[in-house]
């Protein structure tokens, strides 16, 4: 495994956990293009299927990063080719909103990143994931929990979610 | 005594807004005080904390708590009602999700006391005196309760029965809830007395489905009186708020604020109307985008206004500086209104 305390030494032997949503029509495929090309790139996507980046509720993004996500890439078609026409667009300006919004409670918005890739750039899908956790590496582990810790010791109880 | 049923109102970190809303139900609260034994309420009786410590546990029917939970003493409260009452109830937006006590969760305990102890410029303490939960005396050790980094919700520290939204909570639903209380009708655990729809339902306002270009502020335009007030630019939090209030505040051409809460199934609020406001931006590129945000300051103020402590994130970042936690300071937050940092 790589070892990411070179970037930041908050790291220690963890590597960093960013959650993908990946668009059915276009960067799912390049993901799987990526993979029966046997492109390398680093190991710290999950990849989730979604439809369409326009069915990405902001809450997603919101409960990875607080179960302990250390970032979440946002994958779509490109501008213009949404299989459903504006599904990307709207990804578009929540998460241009969801970043500032982010950035007000400390998250800093390089750790949710959208990006485009057709079916066929299995290229770009690697080339995006390997800058994504080299910038989520050099900015250290987010782990969500910890703001909660200290002060919240019955947090566990009630909490519908 | 008699074998009334007993009830108990307490305050927590609130405004006393909740206490007048109680009275908001007018000559009901008649039938109130005859239908039960008032057990506890400090803002109007004179029992005390013992008072309550003496009861057993169970022997009030109902608790209606109002007020977030941000010191121990609001905790050490929660934790004697819930022992000591069969039906807990969060009574209003602060016990529910936080409120305004809950938008200190942008910052932390210790920047806090700086502010208000040193910093603001009402404050004149040349020696500098802040509280501390022990102060030793010649008489003995004097404590005060302690002050947490993070404002917590009812449900955050101890299991709640039924919620009340809004702030403060409409008497028509303050009575609902006596009512269904008195009747012993009871709604499933765990429920929400309102309604399940959103402020759009109530509003009379008309909507166009219109795509904004940008954003303004209250003091920047006169709205059209008819018309959706979103549709015309002033951000609106209706679309994403629990019904209840009968559209109170779009009635006055002002702008949903949210304090009833997200609509039913809504997990976060604040991820909620991010989303419906990306739906009616009307921008395709970045740039373009950017303008029409750069028009909306200060978006996790407006969007977590009453839900900051109960939504997914609960609070800021806290960094770590010499053994110390701290929130992530303003002006290291990019993207912020420059205006909003001095």
């Amino acid at each position: 495994m790589a070892d990411y305390s070179q970037f930041n030494p908050a790291w220690g032997d963890r590597a960093p956990v960013i959650i993908g949503f990946l668009c059915n029509w276009c960067s799912y495929r390049a993901a799987d293009l990526a993979g029966t090309s046997r492109f390398g790139y680093p190991a710290t996507l999950r990849d989730i299927r979604i439809m369409c980046t326009g069915r990405l509720d902001p809450t997603f993004v919101v409960k990875a990063l607080r179960e302990g996500a250390d970032g979440v890439l946002v994958m779509g078609c490109h501008p213009g080719q949404c299989h459903y026409e504006e599904g990307n667009y709207k990804a578009m300006r929540r998460i241009a909103l969801l970043q500032r919004t982010l950035a007000q409670l400390g998250v800093h918005p390089d750790r949710v990143q959208l990006a485009w890739a057709s079916a066929a750039q299995g290229g770009i899908f690697t080339e995006t994931v390997k800058e994504m956790t080299e910038k989520v590496a050099r900015l250290g582990p987010m782990q969500w929990r910890d703001n909660l810790e200290e002060t919240a010791p019955h947090q566990e109880e009630g909490v519908p979610l | 005594m008699s074998a009334k049923p007993k009830l108990a109102v307490y305050w927590a970190s609130s405004c006393g807004g909740c206490e007048i809303a109680i009275l908001a139900i007018h000559e009901k609260i008649l039938d109130v005080a005859a239908a039960f034994d008032l057990v506890f309420w400090p803002c109007v009786l004179d029992f005390k904390k013992a008072d309550v410590a003496a009861m057993a546990d169970g022997e009030i029917d109902v608790t209606l708590f109002n007020g977030a939970i941000r010191t121990e003493e609001n905790a050490e409260m929660a934790h004697l009602l819930r022992k000591k009452s069969k039906v807990l109830v969060a009574y209003g937006s602060c016990a529910m999700e936080g409120c305004i006590p809950g938008l200190a969760n942008f910052a932390d305990r210790k920047h806090m006391m700086q502010y208000i102890y040193h910093d603001a410029p009402t404050v004149d303490n040349p020696e500098g005196v802040e509280p501390q939960p022990q102060t030793t005396v010649p008489e003995g050790t004097l404590t005060l309760p302690a002050y947490w980094d993070t404002v917590k919700t009812l449900d955050q520290v101890v299991p709640v029965d039924y919620y009340l939204p809004g702030c403060p909570p409409e008497a028509k639903w303050t009575q609902a809830a006596v009512e269904a209380i008195m009747s012993g009708q009871l709604p499933p655990p765990g429920s929400v007395i309102g309604m399940d729809v959103t402020v759009c339902d109530e509003c009379p306002r008309e909507r166009e489905e219109k795509k904004i270009k940008r954003f303004y502020r209250p003091q920047e335009i006169i709205p059209d009186p008819n018309k959706c007030l979103l549709d015309q630019g002033l951000l609106c939090m209706g679309i994403a708020t629990r019904a209840g209030c009968g559209a109170l505040c779009p009635s006055v051409n002002m702008g949903c604020r949210g304090c009833y809460g997200p609509n039913v199934d809504v997990v976060d609020g604040g991820a909620r109307m991010i989303s419906a406001i990306g739906s009616v931006i009307d921008a395709k590129t970045p740039e373009e985008i950017d303008a029409v945000l750069d028009t909306l300051p200060d978006p996790a103020g407006y969007f977590y206004r009453f839900g900051l402590a109960h939504s997914m994130l609960r609070r800021t970042a806290l960094v770590r500086e010499n053994g110390d936690r701290r929130a992530q300071p303003l002006e290291e937050v990019p993207h912020l209104d420059p205006k909003l940092k001095t």
